[in-house]
């Protein structure tokens, strides 16, 4: 009989911070008065801030405790679709973590901080290199920022050309940030929906493509999983109508090595380091999302740009048409670093390898899947496959009681209810890093949860119970907000 | 490779199953003509060995502690971090975990931010704090979108003596929307000139950092007063949260949003980033704010438990009508603020600031004794401007070499203050370093 | 989701496409959400109303009404003056889903054009339009 991983072990409870402790305790070690005391004035000091006092212990118990509560990529599999939360190399935490990167201060002159410069300029060239495109800027904090820093850039590029644009074509299958980083920049995004083939048809495009439409934001391959077929017409028809195209490169992982995206068209393309380049979620950030682009748009980059004048490296604030700056300094350098790890490791061969086994195991699970649960697309897939819940109607059992189903099994679940185009989506990305034996055991627990769906279907409405909590009221969390303690 | 755990046996009956000859096979919905014409050129894999030596080699080329000196803060600060911050946070659980979606499964993640929130909420004197920004300069590029929507008003002012990088963040964001930027100057005493804010209808926010990049404390219930007065939202900033252990918060002196940095609580300064956008606010503006927020609720079996909430805010859900695009912030830093903030406690929290106070006014007292002047003679908090005679760009080259940076020049930020540096110190530059700086920049 | 036998649809109502309802008796007619609505919307948790005072043309969003993971923009089924607003949904929004036609009302208006009720559906044409 299959052991699968999920159990319940020995977890502790842990009350909120401020429900212990004890005044006069400290989990700090304070620095010796080594001057005499000075005396705040008097109608601008306050009385401090209301924390509870804790011993070290104190505080080490309760992250450990807490920090057992929670589900993560060293745990196991976490087959988040449009996530990719591949392994995290434990080697790029020792470089981020070298003294020289963690101490030093962003404000060094340039001649002190050459190593950090060089790092990021050779982070910016690796980048170019495995996208294809012709520079790039390591400056925004995550994808969505990466999106913002790309509308911006379509919008001082209409700007300098006399001709501001209103409107972007974004597709059904987009993620929630492309229109949302569309609006801030004013634009109004123009939805097209995809075709039965779950991809976007070259006339759909062309029905709506104008003058006053600055372009297109497509994620390729798309959020069901498929590569736009038609990216290169798609990019054409925008072009001929003065457009941009923007790529949004969430899901980079399936094609390293495989897709150039300046040969496809794409004009501006952001990264999410923290999906492809393996660094750390971090239970929510902070990721990087580095913005690369064609050469006509490099002058609107954000600065300051890394160059290098007389043999060192330098911040150039001089580029007159930039957007400006969109974090106060150059970026995440913690995890600017760990993709640099990552991509030394790696080379080449062993990225484009990643890339093909991202996809390898994407379809084997949707070989094996399909039939236990339905697949709208049934046809090679990239790195994700996308599921629905259609067969479970008939047991009334929805996507939701397979996701927290899967919990008690001891996986993650998948993306759930997105792309919003599938009905009841499913949408797995398992990722590179994941073996053909735990890939087994996960299709033999989705093939068990569907068996029980059948059999005993309250087993998933009632899921997940070895968690350590069961299914919470988000309703009443909702209605009556408590934010705070 | 190592990551890589597929063996060619593996490979092998995969393809199999999958119905492909080859991997070629297996990509053939990429059509031809979108296939790569030439192969990715990188340099050799490294072996863990041959990085690490290539990256101490590029880490060595950093100026850094103990070898150097560096007295400049100006939104960066050097504190000491306890080694329970780099050890709970590291934890596999917490960093290699996504964002809590999936809350039966995320308790840790999710209890650690709704404390964080608390704690954030309750430093700066706020009613509601979200679970992070990217920075504090992106946030208070977010505040003042918030104040606009809130207000419907076109304007928004910004005080001079706001971080100048963070006016830049600022200006980036609002460039297409049509927003008008008004700048307010700061007076001689290096703090916010409320007589510049006469006659500023139509704003929606007046924004001002306490302390300000100067290090000046300003008198925020003043421009709270002003704002308020106006129909507008006073947006308070900060860089050195570590200021509210002594002094007053902006929640107490009337801010509607405070916003900031937080890398000052136990994260590494990093070369400027991950920070940690701090953002807080009142509660009647709670729908109005950007970012992911935990609230507490119940499980079926009334449990206490936590959940990401009033999601409807958010760009998944309300797509371009989203308050903000922010998906990804930076919990793990937000978690990292937390652990040092639960380390410190409130006394010390208290004790610290007052330490850093401290160590500031004697470097302040021994450079006037020396004859430097400060030009501003508002209070400040870690650090503060110093004017030094015409010619001081040489004597700070020649102290680079010595290993000591002697502060930031502001010139390049503020044209009007030729030879004015802004000094820092903190809890971690001990008095014979004060000293040493004192005996230098005379030299 | 409940069948549409399981939902209730007043006879003395008018709906609109966009599923609101009103009630045109008298003077100020009330407006709300129609139960199909609200089942469909599940479990309401917040809901935006307009200040009194303000005039909306018909179809011109008026407010909106959240779940945990949506929102639905409110239409107006007739061009009016806002003259009373539902309060009591601030802190229960869950009337919404309770009551639909009663406590759950959103907001009364002073129609501009008393003829406009007329243009949307009965109780019969609103049920044909739901079972397609």
């Amino acid at each position: 009989m299959t052991e699968f991983p999920g159990a319940t072990g020995l977890v502790q409870n842990e009350p909120l911070l401020w429900e212990q402790g004890r005044k006069g305790r400290c989990g700090f070690s304070l620095p010796r008065r080594d001057v005499e005391r000075s005396t705040v004035p008097e109608g601008l000091a306050g009385d401090g801030p209301d924390f509870p006092d804790l011993s070290e212990v104190d505080v080490v118990r309760h992250y450990t405790r807490l920090s057992q509560w929670n589900f993560s990529v060293d745990t196991g599999m976490y087959p988040l679709g449009s996530c990719t939360m591949k392994y995290n190399p434990k080697t790029n935490e020792r470089q981020a973590a070298a003294p020289g990167f963690a101490n030093a201060h962003p404000l060094l002159p340039a001649a002190l901080c050459q190593g950090g410069l060089e790092l990021m300029a050779a982070l910016e060239c690796l980048l170019a290199e495995i996208t294809g495109m012709d520079a790039v800027t390591l400056q925004p904090g995550a994808g969505a920022h990466g999106e913002l820093t790309g509308m911006l850039i379509f919008h001082a590029y209409y700007q300098h050309r006399g001709k501001p644009r209103s409107k972007i074509i974004v597709p059904d299958t987009a993620h929630g940030t492309n229109p949302a980083s569309a609006a801030l920049c004013g634009y109004a995004a123009v939805p097209v929906a995809s075709s039965a083939r779950g991809v976007l048809a070259p006339e759909t495009v062309a029905a709506v493509m104008d003058e006053d439409t600055a372009g297109i934001m497509v994620t390729n391959p798309n959020t069901l999983g498929l590569f736009e077929e038609n990216i290169k017409a798609v990019a054409d028809i925008v072009h001929a109508r003065g457009g941009l195209v923007y790529g949004d490169g969430a899901n980079m992982n399936a094609v390293m090595g495989l897709v150039n995206m300046a040969e496809i068209g794409i004009d501006v393309l952001h990264l999410n380091l923290h999906k492809t380049f393996s660094t750390p979620h971090g239970g929510g950030g902070p990721g990087a999302g580095p913005v690369c682009v064609r050469r006509h748009l490099e002058p609107f980059l954000p600065v300051p740009r890394v160059r290098m004048a007389g043999g060192t490296y330098e911040l150039s604030e001089d580029h007159p048409l930039s957007i400006g700056k969109l974090q106060a300094f150059w970026g995440n350098m913690g995890n600017l670093i760990r993709a640099y790890s990552y991509i030394l490791s790696l080379g080449a061969e062993n990225l484009k390898r990643a890339s093909e086994l991202a996809v390898l195991n994407a379809n084997y699970i949707k070989e094996r899947l399909k039939g236990t649960f339905h697949l709208p697309h049934d046809r090679p897939c990239m790195h994700e496959c996308v599921f629905s819940d259609k067969l479970q109607q008939a047991h009334k059992v929805t996507t939701l009681d397979v996701a927290k189903r899967l919990m008690d099994y001891g996986f993650h679940p998948p993306t759930i209810y997105f792309p919003l185009v599938v009905h009841g989506a499913i949408m797995i990305e398992p990722t590179e890093t994941e073996s053909k034996q735990t890939l087994d055991l996960f299709i033999e627990t989705m093939q068990a949860i569907a068996a029980e769906a059948r059999e005993t279907p309250d087993s998933l409405r009632q899921a997940p119970t070895r968690c350590k909590r069961r299914r919470l009221d988000e309703t009443a969390a909702a209605r009556k907000p408590c934010l705070r303690g | 490779m190592r990551y890589l755990p597929h063996t060619p046996e593996d490979i092998a009956e995969m393809l199999q199953a999958v119905g492909a000859g080859s991997f070629d096979e297996l990509f053939a919905g990429i059509p031809p003509e979108c296939r790569r014409s030439r192969a990715m050129v990188l340099p050799e894999p490294l072996t863990e060995w041959e990085l690490n030596r290539h990256i101490d080699r590029l880490a060595g080329r950093m100026a850094v502690a103990p070898e150097y000196k560096v007295f400049i803060g100006a939104g960066s600060y050097d504190h000491h971090i306890p080694a329970t911050v780099g050890f709970l946070t590291s934890r596999s659980e917490f960093a290699t975990s996504y964002t809590p979606y999936q809350p039966e499964m995320s308790q840790g993640t999710l209890q650690a931010i709704f404390e964080y929130q608390t704690l954030t909420a309750r430093l700066l004197g706020m009613e509601v704090a979200n679970a992070s920004m990217y920075d504090g300069a992106s946030a208070l590029a977010e505040a003042l979108l918030m104040a606009v929507r809130i207000t419907r008003r076109p304007k928004v002012a910004v005080s001079r003596s706001v971080h100048p990088l963070y006016r830049r963040v600022v200006r980036t964001y609002l460039a297409p929307t049509g927003i008008e930027v008004r700048e307010i100057p700061f007076d001689p005493q290096g703090t916010t000139d409320p007589a510049a804010l006469a006659g500023a209808g139509d704003l929606a926010a007046i924004a001002v950092q306490s302390p300000n990049f100067f290090g000046c404390i300003e008198d925020l219930a003043q421009f709270a007063d002003r704002a308020h007065a106006a129909g507008a939202l006073c947006v308070a900033g900060f860089s050195e949260p570590l200021a509210f252990g002594v002094f007053k918060s902006p929640g107490r002196q009337g801010a509607d949003i405070a916003c900031g940095e937080g890398q000052s609580l136990g994260i590494a300064r990093s070369f400027g980033g991950p920070g940690l956008g701090m953002f807080a606010a009142k509660m009647q503006f709670v729908r109005n704010m950007p970012g992911r927020l935990v609230g507490e609720t119940v499980d079926i079996e009334g449990r206490r438990g936590y959940v990401l909430t009033l999601s409807t805010r958010e760009q998944h859900i309300r797509r371009e009508k989203a308050t903000s695009n922010i998906c990804t912030n930076n919990s793990l830093c937000a978690l990292t603020a937390a652990v040092c903030m639960a380390s410190l406690g409130g006394s010390g929290m208290r004790e610290l600031a007052q330490i850093n106070y401290d160590r500031t006014e004697y470097l302040k007292r021994r450079l006037r004794a020396a004859g430097v002047k400060l030009p501003f003679a508002a209070p400040t908090f870690n650090e503060f401007v110093a004017a030094f005679p015409p010619g001081f760009a040489q004597t700070h080259r020649r102290l680079l070499e010595k290993k000591i940076v002697a502060g930031l020049a502001l010139e390049p930020y503020y044209p009007e203050l030729r030879d004015h540096y802004l000094l820092c110190a903190t809890e971690t530059t001990p008095r014979e370093d004060l000293d040493a700086l004192v005996r230098e920049v005379q030299s | 989701m409940k069948e549409l036998s399981e939902l209730k649809f007043p006879e003395n109502l008018r709906y609109a496409e966009s599923h609101e309802w009103l009630d045109a008796e008298g003077g100020t007619a009330k407006i709300g959400i129609s139960d199909y609505a609200q089942d469909q919307l599940g479990d309401v948790v917040y809901v935006e109303l307009p200040e009194v005072g303000k005039s909306f043309a018909k179809a011109a969003p008026f407010g909106s009404v959240e779940s945990v993971k949506a929102v639905s923009e409110l239409y107006m089924p007739v061009g009016g003056k806002v003259v009373a607003v539902n309060r009591a949904l601030d802190g229960s929004p869950e009337l919404v889903n309770k009551d639909p036609y009663g406590e759950g009302w959103m907001i009364a208006i002073e129609p501009s054009t008393p003829d406009e009720a007329k243009l949307l559906f009965t109780r019969q044409s609103y049920l044909d339009k739901l079972k397609g």
